[in-house]
């Protein structure tokens, strides 16, 4: 049952140094190990012969944190649709080659091996992924009804979980799927709506200065996407864009 | 550090310490001084709070810009105060190991968040909230404490939805709940099996409204890895930046340990991989008792251990055992058989046969030891690793006859598709299989009604502190308590010791942080110095069976105390044969992970001799030498009826045992009872 697998990984120092691919031989891969449970192997085995392991992020390890991210195959995530650490060797063939990189995009710059820097999401979100509400300062609960439709359709796309990987999958880099996914969200619901236009403008506006691209609505973000979340989440924010901008903003 | 505060052998038997007929951890630890103050107001339980709120003094706005604040961890607990500080004005730093605040480990609850809002009027309010609580606690919470949670409940839930986070609505559009966990009331607010993420990204989003306000700065890919203390007080932190390696000093005026719990000492439990006890312990070290480390929950129903290689575990949702049968075959020769293949008269329901009234639905605790003495006995089923096989049957086949895949499917949703995603098996065909994984601990830092430690000007939120869930936590409770810490208990209680700062100001070159950061340098140095043969998880794998086997859901004398043996001469051979890669000005995994697990050691020898000294079954613990005649757990409120608070006397002492007795006004003391 057991695997032998050839794994070509990027390996990379630090931000500043130039990084290549290596090729490494993991034997006796069982195929109910996760991807990472895989790669812990192969640390494992490279920490024995005094090799440094290849640094990856991961923390859950049930697909909800966001932490975790490798281009398997050229594929964000994967073959299938889940996170990384979801993924599970059983998706993979016996004498397979597998190509791990970390992801792709000018605006996540690697810090080391798989590693990279996602914090231009943190600051798109500075810029209006809130609502203003000071605590102790809410009204009850119940006094604001939201319709049903309302709050599922926010939900659906609150599942966003920050990984980065529209941003992976997308030939132009553009962050425009996890934006959307946010302002659909807070968009959907009464409490969002006094800083609905200034909330879309700045954030686009966070988002192109980070060096994302723009959408050119391909779709691969929403393939790519673990949490499935829609590709019309841009149709809204570019709608609310608009809006944003026939008011004044 | 200061002499700790003894009491000699009279003294001792005098405060109760050598009553009954036992002390089973004599040689382990030395009687402390009891704690009498715990800062708890006087006057009935439901005026308490109202009345601290009053008396705490406050802080002049334009006073609060100069004070700083630093809050270590950005689960609920953190997050939250971040933000709720930062409003106020305060200077507040924010760190985290996580690349983005957004990834605490608060994200992965799934179930939902208790509120006393009684919106089904169904005989819910705050003092039932309290006592369902205390009472899940098996008696061993601070009354005071738990009651202000059960006040400030209702709170989290206008807050939270004022941020947007999308709750389950009716059709009227108003907020459902559902029964969760066994109570009689539906006062569980959920977002679908995702609550944990949604109220997360709440805080989260606030905390960085406040980053862009300029009152809060973020400290990612930071670990704190030593407490400062100058003059008593907590005056910052060394934190070391996990992606230069820089072992950095940060200084305030007070500090908050938000950094969760510490269940990862199993190795294999349902906490996030990175999640880790160092913040806490360093303090600890640094003169914060350490509360009931040994009150640990278990869940019964995860995804099983497939192989030496697994990393973590899956908790499943509880509510499957609404419908699932429990088995394992009755002969040993069966267990590696296909169970479809085994005829029904050769299953044993063991649950159905023992608790005949209560079944598949016994408490967790009873369902978790339950399954442990079966695969114990050598009937479990699934892989077998390392010589036994851990698991038992979830069987839906009655279930699904009943009620047809259809209802199935839209009763327990996405959770048939992630039991198949993990162990690749259809659990419409081949029973599940379930084991029993650590989930959450109920223990952690000494805390006053304030939050505040031992250590003035250090507060605990959280699951680090002990506070709020006795000997066991309710179902949707530990969500509850991470945002009322963080957003309307410790705002409040904080101002009062910020009244008198800002404090003296302290430089980085003062000899009490020169000494931190040299032990921490030390330490690090020491780590990438050993050269030795064993990789640090493999010291970690090996901690996490000890603790697993004995000091887990059953715990006796002989075993506590053998654990603690082989727990001295594994931590032994760990500083003398791990094996660390790579250097200190880097990032380095491995190296993070020696140093949690270095401090895991420790915390884990002091559990062990928290149960050693704790002689009796109460909450999700079950003691071997205290049972009823029917084998059920038997509590001693007589004896144990106190916090066991310890603290730390030096790398070659034993540690010292103070009590907070435990006192009842608001609720009587009750056995459990589920025959």
């Amino acid at each position: 049952m057991s695997m032998n697998l050839t794994l070509k990984i990027w390996r990379q120092p630090d931000a500043s140094s130039a990084g290549a691919m290596h090729t490494y031989q993991l034997a006796d891969v069982s195929p109910d190990m996760s991807f990472l449970e895989m790669l812990d192997v192969l640390n494992e085995q490279l920490n024995d012969k005094g090799e440094d392991p290849i640094a990856f992020d991961h923390d859950c390890r049930e697909g909800i944190c966001g932490s975790c991210g490798l281009m398997i195959n050229g594929d964000a995530h994967g073959p299938e649709v889940t996170t990384t650490c979801q993924l599970h060797m059983r998706s993979f063939k016996d004498g397979e080659t597998i190509t791990i990189e970390p992801w792709r995009a000018d605006a996540f710059p690697v810090v080391k091996d798989l590693i990279v820097d996602r914090s231009a999401f943190d600051r798109i979100v500075q810029q209006g992924g809130y609502i203003s509400v000071n605590t102790g300062s809410a009204p009850e609960a119940h006094s604001v009804p939201v319709p049903r439709d309302d709050a599922l359709r926010a939900f659906n796309v609150a599942t966003c979980i920050g990984c980065g990987a529209c941003v992976a999958a997308c030939p132009n880099g553009s962050a425009s799927l996890f934006m959307g996914a946010k302002i659909t969200h807070l968009g959907e619901l009464p409490q969002g709506q006094p800083e609905r236009d200034s909330r879309v403008v700045n954030m686009v506006a966070q988002h192109d200065h980070e060096g994302f691209g723009g959408c050119t609505n391909i779709g691969a973000c929403t393939a790519a996407c673990p949490k499935e979340i829609p590709l019309d989440v841009i149709s809204q924010l570019n709608k609310d864009l608009r809006t944003a901008i026939r008011h004044g903003h | 550090m200061d002499m700790p505060d003894t009491v000699s052998a009279a003294e001792a038997s005098a405060s109760g310490f050598l009553d009954g007929d036992y002390d089973d951890a004599a040689g382990y630890y030395t009687p402390g001084t009891p704690l009498v103050d715990t800062k708890a107001p006087e006057g009935p339980i439901a005026e308490r709070w109202q009345n601290r709120k009053f008396e705490a003094r406050l802080v002049n706005p334009s006073n609060r810009r100069k004070l700083s604040i630093i809050i270590v961890g950005t689960g609920l607990a953190g997050a939250s105060a971040a933000a709720t500080l930062g409003e106020a004005g305060y200077n507040v730093k924010s760190f985290c190991y996580q690349d983005s605040p957004r990834r605490a480990h608060s994200i992965a609850a799934q179930g939902g968040i208790n509120a006393a809002k009684n919106y089904k009027e169904d005989g819910d309010s705050v003092h039932r909230l309290f006592y369902d609580t205390v009472k899940g606690g098996d008696y061993r919470s601070r009354e005071s404490n738990v009651y202000r949670l059960a006040e400030v409940s209702t709170n989290i839930i206008d807050q939270c939805v004022a941020q947007g986070v999308p709750f389950a609505r009716e059709y009227g559009g108003l907020l459902d709940n559902r029964s969760f966990g066994g109570v009689q009331v539906s006062r569980t607010f959920y977002a679908r099996g995702q609550t944990g993420q949604q109220l997360l990204i709440g805080a989260y989003q606030a905390l960085e409204r406040q980053v862009a306000a300029g009152t809060v700065s973020t400290y990612t890919r930071h670990e704190m890895l030593e407490l400062i203390t100058v003059d008593g007080k907590a005056r910052g932190i060394i934190a070391r930046d996990m992606v230069t390696g820089a072992v950095e000093t940060h200084l305030a005026d007070v500090v908050v340990l938000a950094s969760g719990g510490y269940g990862n000492v199993f190795y294999l439990s349902t906490n996030a991989m990175g999640c880790n006890v160092t913040a806490a312990w360093r303090a600890h070290r640094k003169g914060a008792y350490m509360a009931n480390p040994c009150y640990t929950q278990i869940h019964p129903t995860c995804i099983p251990v497939s192989g030496s290689h697994q990393s973590k575990l899956t908790l499943m949702s509880e509510s499957l055992r609404n419908d699932g049968r429990i088995w394992v075959p009755k002969n040993q020769a069966d267990c590696d058989k296909d169970p479809r293949d085994i005829p029904e008269e050769d299953r044993d329901y063991y649950l159905e046969r023992i608790y005949p009234s209560f079944g598949n639905l016994v408490p967790r605790d009873i369902a978790s030891r339950a399954a442990k003495n079966v695969c114990d006995e050598g009937r479990g089923v699934g892989p077998e690793v390392d010589g036994v096989r851990r698991g038992v049957y979830l069987d839906f086949s009655a279930a699904i006859e009943r009620l047809g895949k259809k209802g199935i499917t839209e009763k327990y949703d996405n959770l048939f598709d992630m039991y198949e995603r993990i162990t690749g098996e259809n659990p419409f065909e081949v029973p599940m299989r379930i084991y029993p994984a650590v989930h959450y601990v109920m223990g952690g830092l000494w805390v006053d009604y304030d939050l505040q430690s031992t250590i003035p000007g250090l507060f605990v939120t959280g699951e680090a502190n002990f506070s709020d869930h006795g000997a066991n936590r309710l179902g949707a409770s530990a969500l509850m308590q991470g945002l009322a810490d963080g957003y309307f208990v410790l705002p409040h209680t904080i101002r009062d010791y910020l009244a008198d700062g800002p404090f003296e100001e302290i430089t980085e070159d003062h000899p009490a942080v020169v000494e931190a950061r040299e032990s921490v340098k030390g330490r690090i140095d020491h780590f990438l110095s050993v050269n030795g043969t064993r990789s640090v998880d493999s010291y970690h794998r090996e901690l996490g069976n000890i603790m697993w086997e004995y000091c887990g859901m059953e715990r006796t004398e002989t075993g506590l105390k053998k654990a603690i043996d082989l727990i001295r001469s594994l931590k032994d051979d760990f500083y003398r044969n791990v094996k660390v890669l790579g250097g200190a000005q880097t990032l380095n995994q491995s190296l993070e992970k020696a140093g949690r697990v270095a401090d895991f050691f420790e915390l884990g020898e002091l559990m062990c001799i928290d149960a050693l000294n704790r002689r009796e079954s109460c909450g999700g613990h079950f003691r071997g030498e205290s049972q009823t005649e029917d084998g059920e757990a038997l509590r001693h409120d007589d004896e144990y009826a106190y916090v066991a608070a310890w603290e730390w006397a030096g790398e070659d002492s034993i540690p010292v045992l103070h009590k907070e007795d435990l006192v009842y006004t608001a609720i009587e003391m009750k056995q459990r009872s589920y025959k």
